[in-house]
């Protein structure tokens, strides 16, 4: 017998030998089929049920994050609105303050102009006095018929002649009245554009106040939805939330790539300050993290600079000093920017004569003669750039303040609305899990049956033949019944 | 919590900046022999553009000897010119400016010899490299690798060029090489042998002078 043949029973017939030992082993199967179900139930069992009760811990833990994170969503998007309402009742009392508050001396100043526009109207209504009344008596004088008398011919001429002067008289008289009156119309005009002016402002300074009612009336109706915490609130701040997010870090991004122009600029020179030979670790120099610390530095500042002048609201500290030190805060910091800002652009010179003195260096050293650069005012262009460059970056940056909280704040909430969905997915996927390893569990039992399917068909026909005979008595426990039971174990 | 991020990068800057430096040298030290001997100090001129190539390559920090190999080769006295370049940019230019007339000067002068003692300027230089520190240790031997000694000089014996990279520069076929080159193939790999026995990092040949920057690239 060869060593591959030591289990055959019958060495020369293999067939047989496998049946025989399939036959013997179904055997075996046979008679530990209960204990196997069993342990394969309890098995499945020990593994999915830890699965389940962490996928409801997760799901738990999710339920109370995504709880937390909204109260701490509305929270924050209450003292918002709340900030943005506050600032718009400012505005709105600046307003009614600066407008409402010259508005009795415009009133005044409208009445004053209207009466004066009443009286010159009245003054215009005067007519010129009627003739004198001895005009009727020389009326019937002048009726008197001529005969012929001298007498009476000279005193009619005479009353004539008065009463041409006369007439010529009160002809100027009334052109004199007319002329009066239509220098008073004239005058009207520039009172009725100033009344046409004042009213125009007044409409000009309701619809202002009108509109900023209308803002305060649209902040109102978000505080109050935030108040009554709807899911639309609290949907809208998510959205917004996520929209500052994606706006800051771009804003960052561009911010990083501006740091990194100042980075260029000021490592080089940095070198010659703290040594080109000194490594951090090894690849990073120390001139290069000096370099960055400055930059750090005036990003820093812009930050304290910032927040003096209460734009941004990271430090409370300083949100909450009095009113002189903020202001000496400010200036210090703003001095601190503007020299480093300085120091910046006198590094970018360092930069170019460095640079060039290698070049003049590499020059030198080169066996062949290279064309000299040309040392015009257009070779100054680079310097100059640089330098500009170099004192302006340092500002440029200190604007990075208000993406930059922009993106923490918002971070919180996104941050939380990632972790929230993770953890779901990861309960999910437990979830899943589990309920894989409990079918799993179920398909082994019934594996293990269609391993042992003839003494189980035998045990069938063992347990059927009595039962035919006596058909009142219970049903036996076939195979099938006992696995079902096992499965409802196993649940 | 904004208060304690910041506290906490400070504190990462911090030890960043004082704990976490590295102590490792990071500089390049280069020991060049050129070779003078008989007919090869017609080659000077190429000794110059190799120099010229080191100055311009090596930075603020690094170091720099150039020694000649003469009958003897294990003195100070051969040594022609060296600095250690300072760690500001500026004042390492102005250095590798005077190095550079000083060896321009030594060239002009060059006169040939009559033995050539390569070992003694390997132990010299190895001296040298050692004494600098320096993270990486490079030894160029300009010269045609034939060497000569007189026989009161003892050279045969165990030297050590431990994490010494050699570079051989300029390696010209002498008359008795055109012949058979096996010849010339054989010292290159005899000089190989003992070098690496010596426990140098590196053996290298360099031929092609457009190809220098092989001497400061690791294999």
């Amino acid at each position: 017998m060869t060593g591959s043949q030591f289990w055959m029973i019958w060495p020369d017939n293999a067939a047989l030998s496998i049946l025989s030992l399939a036959l013997l082993a179904m055997g075996f199967l046979y008679a530990a089929r209960r204990p196997v179900h069993r342990l394969v139930g309890s098995i499945g069992f020990l593994i999915s049920g830890p699965l389940r009760i962490g996928a409801r811990w997760l799901q738990t833990a999710a339920n109370e994050m995504h709880q937390r994170n909204k109260a701490v969503l509305l929270a924050h998007g209450r003292q918002e609105v709340e900030q943005r309402i506050e600032r718009e009742f400012d505005r709105l009392g600046a307003m009614v303050t600066r407008d409402l508050q010259g508005y009795p001396a415009l009133q005044r100043k409208l009445l004053d102009e209207i009466t004066r526009v009443e009286e010159d109207y009245k003054k215009c209504g005067e007519v010129p006095p009627p003739p004198p009344e001895w005009v009727e008596a020389v009326t019937a004088m002048a009726n008197v018929k001529s005969s012929g008398n001298e007498m009476v011919q000279r005193v009619l001429d005479e009353i004539n002649r008065s009463v041409n002067s006369i007439h010529d008289k009160a002809l100027a008289d009334y052109r004199r009245s007319y002329e009066t009156r239509h220098k008073i119309l004239e005058g009207f005009m520039p009172f009725w554009r100033s009344l046409d002016k004042t009213m125009a402002q007044v409409d000009k300074k309701l619809t202002g106040l009108q509109n900023s009612t209308a803002a305060v009336d649209a902040q109102m109706a978000k505080y109050e939805q935030i108040s009554a915490k709807t899911d639309k609130a609290e949907h809208a701040l998510t959205v917004s939330a996520f929209t500052q997010f994606a706006i800051a870090f771009l804003v960052m991004a561009v911010a990083a790539g501006g740091a990194f122009i100042n980075f260029k600029l000021i490592a080089l020179p940095m070198s010659e300050m703290v040594g080109a030979g000194d490594y951090i670790t090894s690849s990073l120099r120390t001139s290069e993290v000096a370099a960055l610390v400055i930059i750090f530095v005036e990003a820093s500042m812009g930050l304290f600079l910032m927040e003096a002048l209460r734009i941004t609201h990271l430090f409370p500290r300083i949100a909450s000093l009095n009113e002189q030190m903020r202001r000496r805060m400010m200036w210090i910091a703003l001095v601190l920017l503007v020299t480093l800002a300085g120091i910046e652009a006198a590094l970018a010179l360092m930069r170019d004569m460095l640079i060039a003195d290698k070049q003049a260096l590499l020059q030198s050293l080169a066996t062949a003669q290279q064309v000299a650069a040309t040392d015009g005012w257009v070779a100054k262009i680079p310097t100059a750039g640089q330098m500009l460059l170099g004192f302006i970056l340092p500002f440029a940056l200190a604007f990075v303040a208000i993406p930059l909280e922009s993106l923490i704040y918002s971070s919180r909430t996104v941050g939380g609305v990632l972790l929230t969905s993770l953890v779901r997915a990861l309960a999910l996927v437990l979830r899943v899990l589990g309920n894989v390893v409990r079918h799993m569990s179920r398909v082994l039992v019934n594996l293990y049956d269609v391993v042992i399917v003839l003494p189980l068909l035998v045990e069938r026909l063992v347990k059927t033949a009595p039962r035919a005979r006596a058909p009142g008595k219970s049903r036996s426990r076939s195979g099938v019944i006992d696995a079902d039971e096992l499965r409802e174990e196993s649940r | 919590m904004i208060k304690r991020l910041f506290l906490a990068s400070l504190l990462v800057v911090g030890v960043a900046a004082t704990g976490c430096s590295d102590s490792r040298s990071h500089a390049h030290a280069v020991y060049m022999l050129v070779d003078t001997s008989g007919t090869y100090a017609q080659e000077a001129g190429k000794a110059q553009v190799i120099i010229n190539y080191l100055l311009g390559t090596l930075q603020a920090g690094d170091s720099l000897a150039v020694a000649k190999v003469t009958s003897r080769s294990f003195s100070e006295k051969d040594i022609v010119a060296k600095a250690t370049f300072d760690s500001r940019p500026s004042q390492a230019n102005a250095q590798k400016r005077a190095f550079r007339d000083q060896v321009d000067g030594y060239l002009k002068t060059v006169q040939g010899t009559r033995y050539t003692d390569i070992t003694g300027g390997l132990i010299q230089g190895a001296g040298f490299l050692n004494e600098t520190g320096a993270g990486t240790k490079t030894i160029v031997i300009f010269s045609d690798m034939q060497e000569e000694l007189d026989k009161v000089t003892i050279r045969d014996f165990p030297i050590s060029l431990k994490n010494i990279r050699i570079i051989a520069v300029n390696v010209i076929k002498l008359k008795t090489d055109n012949i058979d080159p096996r010849r010339y193939l054989g010292r290159l790999d005899a000089w190989q042998k003992r070098v690496e026995g010596a426990g140098a990092s590196e053996w290298r040949v360099i031929n092609d002078l457009e190809r220098l920057d092989a001497i400061f690239s690791k294999s």
